[in-house]
């Protein structure tokens, strides 16, 4: 096993990246830009394997690539959290739910709250907020709800955050089930909305028939909030989160606004999960309490450390195996969380800091290793 | 064709990046200097501070006052209270009872961060810089504290900034860009703050380690590199604690010259030190600690001579009790 790590190590793809000229970096990247477009019609032998769909038991391939990709964005969301500001958030879900949910919720002709308002003021039936409008709509409810659940328990550190925030992710759940008259509880609420779209074939542009069209939505998406978190990574505001990584107080003590960094770590986090939340949500046109069970806060935590916290190839690695490998082995369905548990040890023992671990993150880690080895020499 | 009379632009940081001798750089620095109200006013007043934790008293009715552009050295023997004094001053703890007064105003209470944007900034007994990121970088979050842009700026980088000539890109497109739409003052402030870190490492003396990650600097290195990553946040009063600890008499003789000159950027200058050759070698005045409390102050001369001091220092001889 070491020796395959070795060999992959040999190969110094990080530093030929980095040493490759800008236009061939740029061109590079373009060119994977376009495959990931071009992924849903892939049909060429061998590559054509990766599929999900070659079985009849099979799950329709764009719909696993529309489902990899917003998991992929709420990994790029948690990793702002987690991996830059070092924060353990363990009721992400919460954030995810609180999307989908606005967007039903004010989405939706049949939801309680947009009935109200129709009530309220005489509307037509068939009115509800439009799609376009949902948008900024979930991303604010999820950001106060960031601010919400940061302000008071952003003064705690380590562990009781992650406790906090693990009882944040379940009180959204179990809040979701409970309120029956504004979110029709257990039920859940159908009929929600899809981006507008011109009509092809008599069936709205997004429809639940063709998912690649889902899944070119949420690709672009995905660029644009890769492209926003490299540029907060490389600017003060990582520096600072970085500081505040490595040494709170000093990092105080040289005019670094602690709280507030990680408060806004909290907002940009929650707000990037409520994006990912909105777009499954319109995707499934129903959205129920179920669906954001806590263990999908494990899922998103896991592609965080599996993958590499703090670096943003990394975490859309470990998004890529966490949901397409089950989705590509389905035959094995039963022995999914068996697996994904031997995974995860054997990741911990083997790369503890992630299959592509930031190269801060990595040292950081083989300085915490030293650190407790010393200790325990000691004692 | 690139004019080579242009390549020393301020956009242009590779010459600034260059390496430099391990010596410290006396050449002027004009562009360090910082604006500061006029000399010998008092800068920071220490108002009959105490600090007690539980039982123990830390600070007992501590009074003593910095004026503009000093030196002062706060000597005092090993638990005297020296760093506490500093802990109470920049914010890290609260006096239980007498209020720190910066500038006229009580800044006892007010968070650490808000202490420094105010203008004070200080060094660590054990060196506590970011280990995980370069020198440079280390100088950068002390540049931070004095920018502007914040996490939106950084992010959508919509509040563009007109460039002056000398700072438009070499690059013709983006140079017309830059002239059509401005800099977004995010770049600006990066550049900007890139360039001065330079010279602040230049300034302590290991700009040709500046790429380098902090915690693989030597100790003398990482010493300095406190300095210039304190500089950074343009204090007007600079504490430094035991900046001399473990350096050897030349490494002592760098430091006071350091001192000296970072006096003469225009900055006050507290400092905590245990070396009594360099204490009475820079400063212009000495305040005396000896169990939270305050024993002498005065010239470094009347300092050496007081007995208290002495005694404090070397234990009173049997007979004088």
């Amino acid at each position: 096993m070491s020796q395959i790590l070795d060999a992959y190590r040999g190969l110094k793809l990080r530093d030929r990246m980095s040493g490759a000229p800008g236009w061939v970096r740029k061109v590079g990247m373009l060119l994977v830009i376009a495959f990931a477009f071009y992924l849903p019609f892939l049909n060429i032998l061998p590559f054509a394997y990766i599929r999900t769909d070659l079985t009849s038991s099979g799950s329709d391939w764009a719909s696993v690539l529309f489902l990899v990709v917003v998991y992929m964005i709420v990994a790029v969301g948690l990793n702002v959290v987690i991996g830059f500001a070092g924060l353990l958030d363990l009721g992400y879900v919460g954030f995810y739910a609180l999307g989908a949910y606005s967007v039903a919720l004010f989405g939706s002709p049949s939801s309680p709250v947009v009935e109200a308002i129709q009530n309220r003021f005489g509307l037509d039936e068939t009115w509800a907020v439009p799609f376009v409008m949902c948008i900024p709509i979930a991303i604010v409810m999820a950001l106060i709800a960031g601010v919400t659940l940061g302000a008071p328990t952003l003064r705690l550190r380590g562990d009781y955050l992650a406790i906090v925030t693990l009882g944040f992710g379940e009180i959204i759940r179990i809040t979701a089930r409970n309120l029956d008259n504004v979110t029709n509880g257990a039920t859940g609420i159908s009929g929600v909305p899809v981006p507008p779209g011109p009509e092809i074939d008599g069936r709205s542009f997004f429809n639940t028939i063709d998912a690649e069209r889902w899944y070119w939505l949420a690709l672009s998406i995905l660029i644009l909030i890769i492209f926003l978190a490299f540029r907060l990574e490389h600017s003060r505001v990582g520096r600072a989160w970085l500081a505040i990584r490595e040494d709170e107080d000093a990092a105080a003590i040289m005019g670094v606004a602690a709280f507030k960094f990680k408060l806004w770590a909290f907002a940009i986090g929650a707000s990037v999960g409520g994006i990912a939340g909105l777009l499954f949500g319109s995707k499934q046109q129903y959205v129920e309490p179920n669906a954001f069970m806590v263990n999908l806060s494990f899922l998103f935590v896991a592609m965080v450390v599996i993958g590499g916290s703090g670096n943003i190839y990394g975490v859309l690695l470990g998004a890529f195996l966490l949901t397409y490998l089950p989705e590509r082995f389905r035959e094995f369905q039963e022995w999914r969380p068996f697996a994904f548990g031997v995974a995860l040890v054997v990741v911990m023992i083997l790369r503890p800091q992630g299959l592509v671990p930031s190269r801060r993150r990595a040292r950081e880690f083989e300085d915490r290793k030293v650190e407790a080895e010393e200790a325990a020499a000691d004692a | 064709m690139p004019d080579p009379s242009k390549s020393e632009t301020v956009l242009d940081t590779t010459a600034a990046d260059a390496p430099t001798t391990v010596a410290p750089d006396t050449s002027d620095h004009d562009a360090l200097t910082i604006d500061v109200g006029p000399e010998g006013e008092t800068l920071l007043e220490i108002d009959h501070v105490t600090l007690r934790f539980g039982g123990v008293v830390a600070l007992n009715d501590v009074h003593f006052s910095i004026k503009r552009g000093e030196i002062l050295g706060l000597i005092g023997p090993n638990g005297a209270g020296k760093t506490t004094c500093f802990n109470v001053m920049t914010g890290v703890y609260t006096p239980t009872s007498g209020e720190v007064r910066f500038s006229g105003k009580v800044i006892s209470g007010t968070k650490p961060h808000k202490i420094n944007q105010l203008g004070i900034a200080r060094t660590f007994q054990n060196i506590r810089l970011f280990p995980e990121m370069s020198a440079l970088e280390n100088v950068m979050v002390g540049c931070d504290a004095r920018h502007k842009t914040s996490v939106m700026g950084a992010l959508f980088r919509a509040y563009r900034v007109r460039p002056a000539e000398h700072q438009l890109p070499q690059n013709p497109l983006r140079r017309s860009l830059a002239k059509v739409f401005g800099v977004s003052r995010h770049t600006m402030e990066e550049r900007g703050g890139r360039i001065k870190s330079m010279e602040l490492l230049k300034f302590v003396g290991i700009a040709d380690r500046a790429h380098e990650l902090s915690r693989n600097l030597p100790y003398g290195y990482q010493r300095r590199l406190e300095i210039a990553r304190a500089l950074a946040t343009e204090p007007e009063l600079l504490c430094l604690d035991e900046p001399a600890a473990g350096f050897n008499p030349a490494e002592k003789e760098d430091l006071m010259d350091l001192i000296r000159r970072i006096r003469d950027l225009g900055h006050t200058v507290l400092v905590i030190e245990h070396d009594m050759k360099l204490v009475l070698g820079v400063t212009d005045r000495i305040v005396v600690l000896e169990f939270g409390q305050k024993i002498a102050e005065g010239s470094p001369e009347e300092v050496a001579r007081n007995p208290k001091v002495i005694a404090a220092y070397l234990g009173e001889p049997d007979d004088a009790a």
